[in-house]
């Protein structure tokens, strides 16, 4: 596609002055909720995002309940303010898709053999949105997973790379993600290099997909220590006490 | 208790190898490595690798004395909830009153707040729970709080050392309950002692040589010692 803005200048630098390999700002907080059980709040570049983790608990309705493990049930919501024009509240298909997509991913990880019947809850709240909310999200879930003290094989972190003028860049702006050319959302558990998320939206070529993926995946590598030092920056206060 | 320092690990953190040392509670092993399942403090104890959780819902285990509130009365059972992922189900088989059938809310009733002992756990986690052991009954007046299950040992402290130590300085009778609820009963002053004291050992639960330290705070203003 063909657009009037220039989205990289000449020197290579991009809309908002980052190289092609250069991520948002991203602050990480973990614990801000006291009645949730896990919590995180997570600023990545415009995107504010609030996760709440509730659980293990039953699972109501009865139906829902799976006799061999627990279900996670992730909900992704956007609120009414989060975007330019007012989004009308309420689940719609672009967010039940996300939730969908979320809920599978953290059910990778999450040990839910440990809870047969229970339900794990998590509730990602996007309080503004620039480009890229379901990997902020994710990436929040998996801080206030960790926060809850739910068993968990690793702490799942994703990170979106695309291709804008014909050049592969990571981690989308909002400019970026309506007028460049493919975008690529990828959820891995770090420790492994498991991918649990991979959607992907424009064209790319095999070779250009490939690459993209790489860059992807480097920038969750990034991004996961920056949600572990979240954690431990939380948690390491309770041993200074003397 | 070895003086080292305490650390911290988060999930997916990698802890020792397998063929060396042996994963315990908070672990899980794979290709041949231990790695945390949890965010928690570590722990070494002989050969084994465990980790103590810092959060997190009580996960019941038989035998253990709790603390629940009745969420309904069945026709022959109560559910009980105890700060598990489940609620506990109460049989009146199980407690010291002849209860006719039908006739439960006549001897507990929603919201009601009971001394309990975990019976059973099956696998897939149903849980049973029950009144006949000494000591366990229906509470009546006192105060109830909360505290994370993972500092329920601490508040206890070794051989029930800090629990006396409270009981001694405060009289006040208190209760903990494994699943993290704690019973205090006593005059408000009384009461006030311990409340401030539990979570005075909470904030401070990591820490090295708790009881010592809370023995001379707790002397500090006592009044008539037993």
């Amino acid at each position: 596609m063909k657009s009037e803005v220039k989205l990289i200048d000449n020197d290579g630098k991009r809309l908002d002055g980052r190289k092609p390999d250069e991520l948002r700002k991203i602050k990480i907080e973990a614990g801000v909720l006291h009645r949730a059980d896990g919590s995180c709040y997570l600023e990545w570049g415009g995107n504010k995002i609030l996760a709440a983790v509730y659980g293990p608990r039953e699972a109501i309705p009865r139906h829902t309940q799976d006799p061999l493990k627990a279900i996670v049930n992730a909900r992704y919501n956007m609120a009414a303010f989060s975007v330019e024009d007012r989004k009308r509240p309420g689940p719609d298909r672009r967010s039940r898709e996300i939730s969908k997509v979320i809920s599978e991913a953290l059910e990778k990880i999450v040990l839910t053999e440990k809870f047969p019947r229970a339900t794990i809850d998590v509730n990602i709240e996007v309080l503004d949105a620039e480009a890229g909310t379901r990997c902020a999200g994710l990436t929040a879930a998996g801080v206030a997973l960790a926060d809850a003290g739910i068993p968990m094989k690793d702490i799942p972190v994703a990170c979106a790379a695309g291709k804008i003028e014909g050049q592969i860049v990571l981690d989308l702006g909002k400019e970026e993600d309506n007028l460049g050319d493919a975008d690529l959302p990828v959820a891995i558990a770090p420790r492994n290099g498991e991918i649990l998320l991979l959607q992907m939206d424009g064209h790319l070529t095999l070779e250009e997909f490939d690459r993209t993926l790489d860059m992807a995946i480097n920038g969750c590598h990034i991004v996961s220590d920056l949600q572990k030092k979240a954690i431990m920056e939380k948690y390491q206060s309770v041993l200074e006490v003397e | 208790m070895p003086e080292e320092k305490r650390e911290i690990v988060i999930p997916s953190q990698f802890l020792g190898d397998a063929r060396k040392d042996k994963a315990g509670r908070g672990t899980f092993i794979e290709n041949g490595k231990i790695y945390s399942e949890r965010l928690g403090i570590l722990s070494k104890k002989s050969e084994y690798i465990n980790v103590v959780p810092l959060k997190g819902r009580y996960d019941p285990i038989e035998e253990d004395f709790v603390i629940g509130i009745v969420e309904e009365a069945l026709a022959s059972s109560w559910l009980v909830d105890i700060n598990a992922p489940y609620p506990a189900l109460l049989h009146v088989n199980e407690v010291p009153w002849d209860v006719e059938f039908g006739d439960t809310e006549k001897y507990l009733n929603h919201g009601d707040s009971i001394m309990a002992k975990v019976l059973q756990v099956d696998v897939s986690k149903k849980l049973q729970i029950t009144l006949n052991d000494r000591n366990l009954y229906k509470i009546k007046g006192g105060h109830i709080i909360y505290v994370e299950p993972s500092k329920v040992p601490r508040i206890i402290g070794r051989k029930g050392s800090m629990i006396s130590l409270l009981k001694k300085y405060t009289r006040c009778r208190i209760f903990v309950g494994q699943n993290g609820r704690i019973w205090i009963d006593g005059d408000d002053e009384g009461i006030a002692r311990v409340l401030y004291a539990i979570r005075k050992i909470e904030d401070e639960a990591l820490s090295f040589g708790l009881t010592n330290r809370m023995e001379t705070f707790l002397k500090k203003d006592a009044k008539d010692v037993r």
